[in-house]
């Protein structure tokens, strides 16, 4: 038996492998697939303090082994949460982790306020680094000045677990994740996606409605896997590492890099199993590699 | 009792191709069995589908099921090629595996015995229109069946639906039926007779339609093509605005009532 649980500050994973915020829905979606309960925990979709319809279509472009999306939030707001969504999901058997946005440092805090009154989400992931909303979102995440205030004051307002997730779009990742870390995060995610852009050439028109969006996939693990291997060497919280992971192989290398959990994202609009499948992956590379536990693999790289 | 129905609301599963023909020009059948039982599938329901030997492809395309046999475990797709993924599916060779995620969306309103309907197909359009008179067990008398396409080459075989519904066809060239489109149809001219109108084919098209019913306080429901990512409700990229805001076409749709579009 190998063991693959860990731990990101009080949040227990009984293993490493989370869904992606913006890509799992509110776990309800894939519970039509599975038992969500086998998950390492969920990061529901993206939520702020009053409803948001998003942008307009098309939101989504595929492009070389990746997509580009402009979803832009939309969500009904966490009062819609609390009352419709939360009671349904609340008993999964599996860590529930709100994904918390703002265009104000209030609206941060207001969100994570009402988190924190909610018994079964043990965690909140700071969400510093959307691209696709015109206020906030990525602003705060692209400068430490405001990512160090924006933290701080969460950090008030929330007494469990603090993740905040990073943006990929700076010179500096690894500063960013400094300034975050003396403010009182508990852990990094990374990456989000990078601002990209596509075009149809015969048309010659933007294949988004906002011209650019967020590339996930793929096309941006070998980037990703660069900053978690940065970022981990600057801070001395768990990083969670994500950005293309499409199978254990993946994953694995994101532990090497220096994660100590990873999230799957955009391969779950491929299969929806992804999840599952690099849970029984990892165990069989341990298994393979006689390593009794995960978090021995964490930043083992040979160099 | 052991069952072969799957358990599962929605599955990702292999299925094998045991046909894979061209209509026409521009259409292709393709039928594929799986190794387990199928679940319930409804017309206007669809699946998305991985596409083998394609580098250049990442996500998944998605495709009405045209139609399903829960005795022999096959469905089939009515495949328009129109781009790279669509090509590569009319390509593959019989025995070979396509990953399915099934069954997919809400399907249309099976309509009933005493309804008199009036159900349009333009060109791959039809498959999830066939699929619906088969189910409904309609008769010819009571289920009206419009089809358009662009030339009498483009017209797939109603052969087997003849019992179910009385076809009418247009093509823009006249090479079959009326010349025109299927709006221009004389069908149109009056609309009172029909008491539901369903619609799945080119957006203007279903736009035309929906503009008929709704001038005439008919039922209305169409079954809309959005761009789609994942299929099933995580991804939020193929919304439609509606009255009650934004909706996914993939778990609200693609079938929707038009009174609830912003048409
Ligand atoms: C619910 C649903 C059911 C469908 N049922 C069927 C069916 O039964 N039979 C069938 O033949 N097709 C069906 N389609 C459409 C089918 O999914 C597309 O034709 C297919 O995805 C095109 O992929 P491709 O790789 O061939 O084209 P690509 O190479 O991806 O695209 C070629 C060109 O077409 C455009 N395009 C591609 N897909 C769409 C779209 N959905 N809307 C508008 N423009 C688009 C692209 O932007 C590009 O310009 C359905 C779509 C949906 C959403
Ligand atoms: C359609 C879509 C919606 C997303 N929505 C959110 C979101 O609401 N909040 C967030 O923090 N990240 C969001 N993301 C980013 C992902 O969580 C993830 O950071 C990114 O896609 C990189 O991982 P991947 O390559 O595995 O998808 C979204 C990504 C996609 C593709
Ligand atoms: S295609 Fe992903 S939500 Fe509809």
């Amino acid at each position: 038996m190998v063991n693959l649980a860990v731990k990101i500050k009080d949040l227990e994973l009984k293993n490493p492998v989370m869904t992606a915020s913006g890509t799992s829905g509110f776990g309800e979606e894939l519970a039509d697939f599975y038992d969500v309960d086998k998950l390492g925990a969920i990061l529901l979709k993206g939520t702020t303090l009053r409803n948001r319809d998003g942008n307009p279509y098309p939101r989504m472009a595929e492009t070389a082994s990746g997509m580009l999306n402009a979803v832009g939030l939309q969500n009904k707001g966490i009062d819609y949460f609390i009352e419709n969504i939360y009671p349904r999901i609340k008993d999964y058997n599996t860590p529930l982790i709100v994904n918390v946005n703002g265009s104000t440092i209030e609206e941060y805090i207001e969100v994570t306020q009402r988190v924190n009154e909610l018994d079964k989400i043990p965690a909140i992931e700071l969400n510093i680094s959307c691209p696709n909303v015109k206020e906030g979102g990525m602003l705060f995440g692209t400068s430490c000045a405001s990512a160090e205030t924006v933290t701080r004051e969460v950090r008030k307002a929330y007494s469990k677990t603090l993740i905040v997730k990073l943006s990929p779009n700076v010179t500096d990742i690894a500063e960013i994740a400094r300034a975050v870390e003396s403010e009182g995060a508990d852990s990094v995610s990374l990456v989000n996606t990078f601002l990209g852009m596509a075009i149809d050439a015969e048309k010659r028109i933007p294949l988004l409605s906002t011209i650019t969006g967020g590339l996930s996939g793929p096309a941006i693990k070998p980037i990703a896997l660069r900053m978690v291997w940065q970022v981990s060497r600057a801070v001395k919280i768990p990083v969670i590492g994500m950005g293309g992971i499409m199978n254990a192989t993946d994953a694995i290398e994101f532990f090497l890099a220096g994660a100590t959990a990873i999230q799957v994202g955009t391969a779950i609009f491929r299969d929806p199993f992804t999840p599952l499948q690099i849970i029984d992956g990892l165990e069989d590379y341990l298994n393979r590699h006689q390593i009794d536990d995960i978090c021995k693999l964490v930043g083992a790289l040979k160099y | 009792m052991p069952s072969n129905r799957i358990r599962m609301k929605k599955n990702v599963g292999e299925f094998t191709i045991v046909s894979n023909s061209a209509l026409n020009n521009t259409n292709y059948h393709i039928c594929l069995q799986s190794d387990i039982g199928l679940p319930d599938i409804a017309p206007g329901q669809f699946t998305n589908v991985d596409i083998p030997n394609n580098k250049d492809i990442f996500l998944r395309r998605p495709f009405s099921f045209f139609d399903v046999d829960y005795e022999k475990k096959t469905v089939s797709l009515l495949v328009k090629i129109l781009g790279r993924g669509s090509k590569s599916l009319t390509e593959l060779k019989v025995g070979s595996k396509l990953n399915l995620v099934y069954p997919l969306g809400r399907g249309f309103t099976i309509p009933d015995k005493n309804d008199k309907v009036l159900a349009v197909g333009g060109g791959s359009g039809v498959a999830p229109i066939l699929q619906l008179a088969k189910t409904a067990g309609s008769s010819p008398g009571q289920m009206h069946i419009a089809i358009g396409a662009r030339s009498a080459e483009d017209h797939i075989s109603i052969a087997d639906y003849l019992q179910f519904a009385q076809f009418y066809f247009t093509t823009e060239d006249g090479s079959l039926g009326e010349k025109g489109f299927v709006t221009d149809h004389p069908i149109f001219h009056d609309l009172t007779q029909y008491n539901r109108i369903y619609a799945c084919g080119p957006l203007p098209m279903m736009k035309a339609i929906a503009a008929r019913a709704k001038e005439a306080e008919i039922f209305c429901e169409v079954s809309l093509e959005n761009l789609m990512a994942c299929g099933f409700g995580v991804c939020l990229c193929c919304i439609e605005p509606t009255v009650k805001g934004n909706l996914c076409v993939c778990t609200d749709g693609p079938v929707f009532n038009i009174k609830d579009l912003k048409w």
